[in-house]
């Protein structure tokens, strides 16, 4: 586990940066755009802007992905590479309003 | 209110299955009340810590700062819990005499205590921020119902807790001959389960590659979110859609620390 971790610190990051970055709004507990086209087989960067005053959280079953954006906070989150599809997402503190989709093409 | 509940309870499962479990494997250390205690308090004081500077944890290495401390937080409690087996199996032959002596060697690891102190305290501090924001959301956006929200996430608490004591229970009625090595078995499983949730925030974080996005996906057959899925993955870190390099950390945690403990054995059969 040591060593594993060890040899992480040898990776160079910028050797696996991404191409492209995507944007995703909070705002009202909503996502926009609440649909977001994202080419397949390949990793993307997405930025989550929250711009409500609280805390909203990330979660997408489809992509195995969860992640907490403070209130008025901004978070990067990578997904990917994808096979062509619909992966939904929602906001878990605001599962009613928060709901989006990525579709990768 | 329902929802809020199983959201409450996903989180506290977490912490009072590790608490459960590490509380049963340490069933003869001195004072071990008393370390469990604080390591549950000094958690829920770190988690209001954690959750107040969330925006700037998150604002750290360029918008991956909450998993690289997540998988920090987590690599800490597996080098812990490995720790522990391996200590433990070093104390193999006495386990094999009797039941009484290894009460007696095992008081006399005060190293242990510190083990429990942080495991607890770590598992507390991580599920218990998330928990505490969640809530903090509710209250804070005062909006109809958020009475009701709260009342479920005491409700998700007291089930999450109740879950975590029945299995210590159930731990503790185990009979003393197995009691080491189910509970040895146990500490291990849950090593690795957080080995792989490690991973899979370095992979969120673009650390680490993936190997393979994922390695197999059996979220239709059992899915995580099921209360079946949610016990297995806080018991062995069951992942319906894990990625490649989330099985290499799993399979790799689980080898070294079965290693470390057969060499822990070695000198104890040979006097």
């Amino acid at each position: 586990m040591k060593k594993l971790l060890l040899l992480t610190l040898l990776l160079p990051l910028n050797v696996l940066a991404v191409e492209s970055d995507y944007v995703l709004v909070i705002k009202d507990h909503q996502f926009q755009p609440a649909e977001l086209n994202v080419p397949a087989g390949k990793k993307i960067k997405i930025v989550i802007e929250n711009r409500d005053t609280s805390p909203e959280e990330f979660e997408s079953h489809s992509l195995n992905r969860e992640k907490l954006i403070a209130a008025n906070g901004s978070v990067s989150i990578y997904i990917g590479p994808l096979t062509v599809g619909r992966y939904p997402f929602y906001g878990e503190f605001n599962e009613a309003t928060a709901q989006g989709v990525i579709v990768a093409k | 209110m329902f929802s809020t509940a199983i959201i409450v309870f996903r989180e506290v499962l977490e912490a009072a299955i590790i608490i459960g479990i590490v509380s049963a494997a340490t069933r003869d250390v001195r004072g071990r009340k008393l370390w469990l205690t604080a390591g549950v308090i000094l958690g829920l004081l770190g988690s209001g810590l954690v959750a107040a500077s969330t925006g700037l944890i998150a604002s750290l290495a360029s918008g991956v700062g909450q998993e690289l401390f997540n998988a920090g937080v987590l690599g800490i409690a597996v080098l812990m819990l490995a720790w522990h087996n391996v200590w433990m199996a070093s104390h193999g032959a006495q386990l094999a005499i009797s039941a009484r002596n290894v009460g007696a060697s095992i008081r006399e690891g005060r190293s242990e205590c510190s083990i429990l102190l942080v495991v607890v305290g770590l598992a507390v501090l991580r599920e218990g921020s998330e928990t505490v924001l969640f809530l903090y959301g509710i209250s804070a956006s005062a909006a109809s119902g958020a009475n009701g929200m709260l009342f479920g996430g005491l409700l998700g608490t007291l089930a999450g807790i109740a879950v975590g004591y029945t299995l210590y229970a159930g731990l503790l009625r185990i009979p003393m001959r197995w009691f080491f090595a189910a509970t040895g078995v146990l500490v291990m499983l849950l090593a690795a389960g957080m080995a792989s949730s490690a991973a899979h925030f370095l992979i969120q974080a673009d650390v680490l590659p993936s190997l393979a996005s994922p390695l197999w996906d059996t979220s239709a057959q059992l899915s995580e979110h099921s209360v079946l899925g949610m016990l297995l993955h806080s018991l062995i870190g069951y992942d319906a859609s894990p990625a490649g390099m989330q099985v290499v950390f799993y399979i790799t945690v689980l080898a070294l620390i079965s290693l470390g403990m057969q060499w822990a054995a070695k000198p104890q059969k040979s006097i």
